[in-house]
């Protein structure tokens, strides 16, 4: 039995997504983690952009920052560069961290800083109305792409990969208990993490592309999930419409913020301050 | 280590200089000409003194870093020039509207885009004051000398502290990269401004955003016990978003004259040979150097000019040019763009007297000769 | 796996100001006991329920508590 109130601010519900957004499930495995690894409260800052997924940390009991589009990283990065010792999670969605924030995505996975990030790809930009975002996939339709989409999608894990992530994981809102675990291991590691956390948006997704309800979305993610096991064993063609599930990248290099402290440490012994 | 209290600098050293001093702990840039020199300093000079140095990707994620270093308790700038300044204006917002302290230097080069990477100009007088969208109040301060620029960043440092607010620091690619003489003040004749409460607050009782009498709220750093909520969204007092008409206004009147109070502490003018002028010149920045010159010049000939120099640019010294409206037959305005203070000079003087402009945007200062002709012209 | 029978039954409590109706719960129980009436969801049938907690886990609005005294 897990007390998911302990950690909300009670007074902000109910949530603000619609009925049948995956976001609350993945909200609800990132608490269960954070449970596990027993966290104090006060030593976790949660810092958001903009968007739907954006709008999470403010229903939290942590030290909660909900910054400008694009941006969380930015401000995550000042966070733990200066409080290295509290555990900076970041919340945001595809469009939020691969279009308008991409580039700080890609040199906070290559700087390999210690922030955990747990990204919402729900393949549109719903909080402004469906617009087509970075991850819509080839002909998809959305109220940007009415004749679908012409361009192609992101693949959001791959992209952290390439760019030198410590961490990389990628599951379902369907499978709620697998993005437990993952998160649990992206919070734990040093280095830059990132879960790629896949969730339905009816809403604005959903009915536009005749995908159903978010039970039905739920299903096809049940339906469509390969584990990276059984990937690397698929061709291209096999993998075409999967979602490729669990750990994609795990690996140890330097970390950014320890290393400033080496930096530090050094001088401090050294006690000379002026130069 | 026994350092020379006399040293000759540039203004981009005395800059970081000041900072140190002033107890800067973080600085998060993204290289750009004029100001790297600010960076590259730093850079040296952060990890020695316990503080963070990083460059960042770009200038917008350099102004999330320092609000986020700022949020997390650190005293924290960032130095850019033109371009950089246009990327940050977004955060500069953001940092206004959730009333987290940073300084913003910026080397003003010649603009707009690209413009001139490596010669003056005073361009970004108004960019300063407005370049981040909605009503917003800000401190913008002009060095006109390496040791000038050495004591207004600290200066910089103690304002954004006192009153939670944004403060750009306008240095011009002149003052940035002269060298000059500067003998350091002794360290216990600095004055040093702390941040109101970094103590653990216990429980939820800290309310992040309550209207004080002062109207700048305690700020209470993340991970020190309070785990409030910051938003760039129109929030209440307690930090969380709002669409009470009444709770929108009351902070956005709230934020809007919080430095009312404050005025003329903030606005720091200096006035030469004004008792009795009456060719009244406005300048700031390098400029001032040549208005003064022109000044001295016109004195030696009996002409009664005077200068006012403001540090401050904003809020603007209108009522210290307005109080010689009458006073002076004429103002003079010379600055490195097309008359972005001349303006103000005229509405701070009421229109009474002619505010005659001289103005350069070729890239080149303006010589003390130009204007001391202009001041000739005029009696 | 303990073979005692359960002593008690497992509690379900549905904060129905919080519930929107998405009827993700219903779908996946595997005992169905759970459903919909008036757009938000009910306890169907209490005396199936295994307490395996895959509603409470779903449920995107923290609408939904198995509670379980044995466990």
């Amino acid at each position: 039995m897990f007390d998911y109130e302990q950690y909300l601010r009670k007074s902000k519900m109910p949530l603000i997504w619609c009925a049948g957004c995956g976001d609350g499930i993945v909200m609800k495995a990132m608490l269960r983690a954070i449970h596990k690894l027993q966290i104090a409260k006060d030593d976790i800052c949660m810092v958001s952009g903009i968007g739907c997924s954006s709008r999470l940390p403010g229903y939290l009991d942590f030290n909660t920052l909900h910054t400008t589009h694009g941006r969380a990283i930015t401000f995550a990065t000042g966070i733990k560069m200066v409080k290295p010792e509290l555990h900076v999670i970041v919340i945001t969605g595809d469009g939020d961290a691969t279009a308008i924030g991409g580039n700080h995505f890609i040199h906070a996975a290559r700087r390999n800083i210690d922030l955990t990030v747990i990204l919402f790809n729900n393949h549109i930009y719903g909080m402004t109305g469906g617009q087509v975002s970075p991850t819509t996939p080839f002909t998809k339709h959305a109220s940007t792409a009415p004749y679908g989409n012409i361009e192609n999608p992101f693949d959001i894990s791959g992209l952290a990969a390439a760019a030198g992530a410590s961490f990389v994981a990628r599951a379902t809102a369907y499978n709620a208990i697998q993005l437990e675990k993952l998160i649990q291991k992206a919070i734990e590691k040093k280095g830059f993490s990132v879960v790629e956390a896949m969730t339905p948006c009816p809403t604005t997704y959903g009915r536009r592309n005749r995908e159903g309800t978010g039970v039905d979305m739920l299903l096809y993610q049940k339906d469509n999930s390969v584990p990276v096991a059984k990937a690397n064993k698929m061709d291209a063609e096999e993998l075409q419409g999967k979602i490729v599930t669990g750990v994609l990248v795990d690996r140890e290099k330097a970390e950014c913020r320890q290393e400033y402290q080496n930096l530090l440490d050094h001088f401090s012994k050294e006690g000379e301050v002026d130069s | 280590m026994a350092t020379s209290r006399t040293r000759i600098l540039s203004g981009n050293e005395a800059c970081a200089e000041g900072a140190l001093a002033a107890g800067v702990r973080f600085f998060g840039g993204y290289p750009i000409t004029p100001s790297s020199e600010i960076a590259e300093e730093l850079s040296r000079k952060l990890p020695r003194h316990g503080g963070i140095f990083i460059q960042m990707e770009d200038e917008i994620a350099s102004i999330g870093s320092v609000i986020g270093a700022s949020i997390a308790g650190s005293k924290a700038m960032t130095a850019t020039s033109g371009p950089g300044f246009s990327l940050m204006q977004e955060n500069i917002g953001y940092a206004c509207m959730a009333e987290i302290p940073c300084v913003i230097v910026n080397v003003m080069r010649g603009g707009p885009s690209t413009g001139l990477p490596t010669m003056p100009s005073q361009g970004d007088v108004m960019q300063a004051r407005w370049g981040t969208h909605g009503d917003h109040p800000i401190i913008a301060l002009a060095p006109f000398s390496v040791r000038e620029t050495f004591d207004l960043t600290i200066r910089a440092f103690n304002l954004t502290e006192a009153f939670r607010i944004p403060v750009v620091l306008l240095l011009d690619e002149i003052i940035g990269h002269v060298n000059e003489k500067l003998t350091f003040p002794d360290p216990e004749e600095i004055r040093v401004v702390e941040r109101k409460s970094g103590r653990k607050i216990n429980g939820q009782d800290y309310l992040p955003y309550r209207v004080t009498e002062s109207g700048v709220p305690p700020m209470v750093s993340f991970g020190e016990g309070a785990r409030y909520h910051i938003t760039g969204l129109a929030h209440d007092e307690t930090g969380f978003p709002t669409n009470d008409p009444e709770k929108i206004d009351q902070l956005l009147r709230r934020l809007n004259s919080k430095l009312d109070a404050h005025r003329d502490e903030i606005v720091e003018v200096e006035y030469s040979n004004m008792d009795d002028a009456e060719i009244g010149l406005v300048a700031y920045g390098s400029t001032a150097r040549s208005a003064r010159y022109a000044v001295r010049s016109a004195r030696e000939k009996g002409i009664a000019a005077g200068l006012i120099r403001p540090r401050t640019l904003w809020p603007f010294a209108d009522r210290e040019i307005g109080a010689y409206a009458d006073q002076v037959k004429a103002w003079i305005v010379p600055e490195m763009n097309l008359g972005q203070i001349a303006t103000q000079v005229e509405c701070a003087s009421r229109f009474s007297r002619p505010v005659h402009r001289i103005n350069r945007v070729d890239g080149n200062p303006i010589n003390p000769v130009d204007i001391l002709k202009k001041i000739e012209d005029l009696v | 796996m303990k073979t005692t029978s359960k002593v008690k039954k497992p509690r379900i409590e549905i904060n129905k100001e919080w519930c929107k109706g998405c009827a993700i719960c219903v779908e996946f129980c595997p005992q169905s006991v759970l459903e919909m009436r008036d757009g938000i969801v009910h306890v169907r049938d209490l005396d199936a329920c295994t307490a395996c907690q895959l509603c409470e886990i779903r449920c995107p609005d923290f609408a939904i508590h198995v509670i379980d005294e044995d466990k």
